[in-house]
């Protein structure tokens, strides 16, 4: 049982990234799109992720749930020493939710309310996912000292420095770019999908920029990256699919693929995230000192573990298929706006 | 103000605040489909419009509520972060069933906003149906984790160790039935006389009548049938507070000498210097009666209690008295409702009527407040009722009280945000779905 829940827990943060992620892409796009073209990126994106906006954002209730039911350790530990990240990416979250119901909902659509949902849920679409990789980045990077004595090194040293904040702008980039690659299936005409395919470009450049800047910070922290993700053989095949797909994705759009580019760019995104999840496993967290906390140890007894997979084996029995029927049923675009 | 005072100070504004919110989303979901298979039945279309207006309106609730939850699930780790190493794994049971449901919940609520004129109607309906079906369940199974928390149960605690664990036995733990009764009723109640309130206003100044008439009589039934029910659960309650935590049901009833006979004192001021209770209406032998079913029997009082494991008695008692009062108040009006729909239907359009459930708009939220903090409150100073103490689970982190001032700030304009955008939603009323003949 132990081994779904890990399954589980790897899916549940893998589709928020994905889903959630592309979400924060779409706004990250909106912040960096010029005010003629505002509106247009904000309609395509509405259509793209109205229906399924509750869904995307519940992988990451599910993640949290796993976590302090089934490894306590983990979650305390995340929540302490990363409680100032953890912080700021949920005020991310509650701006962005709320500004995006907002504007959606007001009953009245004057300009400057609207201007004010608006710059909120872009600034907090870039500051959500910022944090939500610098909470990662730390948690991976053997910055958290649980030995600390005093403030600056346990809470803000632990995820306040050069490798978490450049994971954060990767993160970002990451995100700009699968939206991007997404929304170039929503657009209805020509001029639109020009303009998300030079976002498109644009954020793949930025995106392996920020990787480059990960990789330096590496070095300036002593964190020995290279050596996690091309020193064994699974990390490095991941990375070489990854950019074998990327190269995929570029053609498939020169062609004028729709659909074909997503699935490109999401398991080019999976496959980073496999590499750096399987040079870590079982770690979750990797502390100063060697201190880890892993999933194989750091769990629940088993009467727990049990209990809370088969709950979430039963539940994806559920869930799986509705989620599938939602997507399908809107994925036609007209229609949407009958309810505005 | 130290960082555990600020601790637990963020930890019931944030869940005072979500709950407010997760009523809602609990309950309008089931007005929305009742007034919603009225129009799919008599193909009237103020009913269609009644159900569309409330649904805009549910999903701004939606939307608070869920980050306002999602906020929650992450506070309880970077509040209580000791708390939840050990009840993570032993109440964990409810939270992954109510992610489960939370799930099913928003991607109904996605086919249920998209849907209009594209799925097929009943189907429609249904997803509709399902978010009020879901949104009841999380309820229930949240409720069934705090339960826990006051009468803990599923392991054994030896040692200081939380050994033989079984999460399905912390999820059935005594108190859930009792709590998850009372809780689903009062987020009837409560949100049933707010919407009424609002819709009642509307009738008053005799704007779009027939739209708020609709709407009025749908959510003051359910309104009105949960606040008659709501005292014979709340019974219930206390049998069981009295049963598992006497500390607890001596706060609320301010009751320090224990006695045969015991006394119900209804209101007045705890003074807890000299052990009694000034201004309070007295009723010999009542609170025996209640708690045990005879006037005579014996209850614990405040004097069998060491003084470091009671609560706060005064904040406990009022509280108590509030519920209890608004409780009785929204009773007497969802009685004069039932009247008026049986006999005296002329009553319906009187200022009077009207008044009388303006005034009730908020009497149902501010019960469920007090009832909460009766609850959390009279629970001090154990997190875990008998076995961690809430000091003992508190973060390390220092500094936790800027974080309560952000967090009030964002909570209060919030707050704002959503009365604005209400009261906006119901000044188009008139614009968007006035139907002129
Ligand atoms: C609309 C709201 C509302 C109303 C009118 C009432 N209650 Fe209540 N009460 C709640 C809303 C609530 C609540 C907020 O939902 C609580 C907090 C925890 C819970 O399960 O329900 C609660 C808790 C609660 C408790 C504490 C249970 C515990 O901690 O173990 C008792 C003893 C009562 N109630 C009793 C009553 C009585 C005798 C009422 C008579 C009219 C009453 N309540 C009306
Ligand atoms: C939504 C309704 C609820 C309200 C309004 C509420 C209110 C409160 C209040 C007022 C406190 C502070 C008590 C004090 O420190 O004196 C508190 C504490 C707390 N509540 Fe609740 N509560 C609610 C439901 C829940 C639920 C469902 C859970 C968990 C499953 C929960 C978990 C806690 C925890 C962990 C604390 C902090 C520790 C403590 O003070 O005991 N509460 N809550
Ligand atoms: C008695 C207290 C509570 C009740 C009755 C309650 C009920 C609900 C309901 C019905 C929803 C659905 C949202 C909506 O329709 O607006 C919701 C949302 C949520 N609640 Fe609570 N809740 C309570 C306390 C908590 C606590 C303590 C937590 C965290 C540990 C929590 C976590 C969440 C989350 C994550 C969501 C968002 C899920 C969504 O988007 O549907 N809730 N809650």
């Amino acid at each position: 049982m132990l081994t779904v829940v890990i399954i589980f827990l790897f899916f549940a943060i893998l589709l928020y990234f994905l889903l959630g992620g592309a979400d924060f892409g779409a706004g990250i796009i909106e912040l960096f799109t010029s005010d003629t073209n505002k509106h247009r990126t904000r309609a395509t994106m509405y259509q793209a992720i109205g229906p399924i906006w509750e869904a995307n954002h519940m992988w990451l209730i599910i993640a949290v749930v796993i976590l302090f039911v089934g490894f306590p350790d983990i979650y305390s530990g995340m929540c302490t020493y990363l409680h100032i990240p953890l912080l700021a990416m949920l005020m991310g979250v509650i701006a962005r939710g709320t500004a995006f119901a907002f504007r959606n909902y007001d009953a009245i659509k004057g300009e400057r309310t609207q201007a004010l949902y608006n710059s909120i849920f872009v600034y907090s679409s870039f500051l959500t996912p910022l944090f939500l990789g610098i909470t990662a980045g730390s948690a991976l990077s053997r910055q958290i000292d649980f030995d600390a004595k005093d403030f600056l090194t346990a809470y803000v040293y632990s995820w306040f420095n050069w490798f978490s904040i450049t994971v954060g702008l990767f993160t970002v980039a990451l995100c700009g770019f699968l939206a991007a690659i997404y929304l170039i299936g929503e657009a209805t005409d020509e001029y639109d999908v020009k303009r998300f395919v030079k976002k498109a470009k644009v954020l793949n450049a930025v995106a392996f920029f920020c990787g480059g800047l990960v990789f330096l910070a590496a070095e300036t922290n002593n964190i020995r990256l290279a050596h996690w993700i091309f020193g064994n053989p699974v990390s490095l095949t991941a990375v070489i699919a990854a950019s074998i797909s990327l190269v995929l994705l570029w053609i498939s759009i020169a062609k004028g693929g729709k659909q074909l580019p997503r699935v490109f760019a999401a398991f080019q995104v999976s496959m980073i995230l496999l590499s750096v999840g399987y040079t870590h496993y079982p770690n979750f967290i990797m502390g100063k000192n060697g201190k880890n906390l892993s999933v194989l140890t750091n769990h629940a007894t088993a009467g727990t573990i049990n209990t809370l997979g088969t709950a979430l084996l039963i539940g994806s029995l559920f869930i799986l298929p509705a989620l599938f029927y939602l997507f399908y049923s809107f994925r036609e675009k007209q229609g949407v706006e009958d309810f505005h | 103000m130290n960082d555990f005072l600020a601790a637990r100070s963020q930890m019931a504004l944030s869940l005072g605040f979500h709950i407010i919110y997760s009523c809602i989303g609990m309950v309008m979901p089931v007005f929305m489909a009742i007034s919603h298979y009225k129009y799919l039945k008599t193909q009237n279309p103020v009913y269609k419009n009644v159900t569309q207006a409330w649904s805009k309106g549910v999903a701004i609730f939606f939307a608070t509520g869920a980050v306002s939850g999602t906020m929650l699930s992450f506070e309880l780790g970077l509040l209580w972060p000791k708390f939840m190493i050990h009840a993570g794994p032993i109440f964990g049971m409810p939270f992954s069933l109510e992610g489960v449901a939370f799930f099913i919940e928003a991607i109904a609520l996605g086919f249920f906003l998209y849907g209009w004129n594209r799925l097929n109607k009943w189907f429609h309906w249904a997803t509709g149906v399902m978010v009020g079906v879901s949104g009841i369940l999380s309820g229930i199974l949240v409720v069934s984790a705090n339960s826990w928390m006051n009468s803990p149960s599923g392991f054994d605690f030896v040692n200081g160790q939380y050994l033989n664990i079984s999460p399905i036995k912390a999820m059935f733990n005594g108190a859930w039935f009792s709590e998850a009764l009372h809780m689903t009723i009062a987020a009837f109640s409560a949100t049933g006389f707010a919407v009424a309130g609002i819709h009642a206003l509307m009738i008053y100044r005799k704007q779009n009548v027939e739209f708020h008439s609709k709407a009025f009589r749908i959510a003051i039934t359910f309104g009105a049938i949960a606040a008659i029910l709501q005292p014979l659960s709340g019974d219930l309650s206390a049998k069981h507070a009295a049963k598992r935590q006497p500390a607890k049901l001596a706060a609320m009833e301010s009751y320090f000498h224990t006695q045969q006979y015991a006394p119900l004192v209804i209101g007045g001021i705890p003074d807890t210097v000299a052990k009694k209770v000034n201004y309070g209406l007295e009723l010999p032998g009542m609170l025996s009666f209640l708690v045990n079913d005879n006037f005579k029997q014996e209850v614990k009082g405040l004097d069998q209690i060491p003084t470091k494991d009671q609560p706060n008695v005064p904040v406990t008692h009022y509280a108590f008295q509030i519920m209890v009062g608004f409780g009785m108040l929204m009773m007497a009006a969802g009685i004069i409702y039932l009247i008026a729909v049986w006999k005296k239907r002329g009553w319906m359009s009187k200022g009077w009527f009207l008044k009388l459930f303006i005034y009730s708009t908020p009497l149902g939220f501010i019960a469920l407040e007090a009832g909460w903090t009766v609850t959390e409150v009279g629970r001090q100073p154990w997190i875990i009722q008998d076995v961690m103490r809430t000091a003992d689970a508190v973060t390390p982190m220092p500094g936790i009280q800027y974080s309560f001032y952000l967090f009030s700030f964002i909570y209060f304009t919030l707050s704002l945000a959503v009365i604005f955008l209400l009261q906006r939603q119901i000044k188009m009323v008139p614009e968007i779905y006035d139907i002129k003949k």
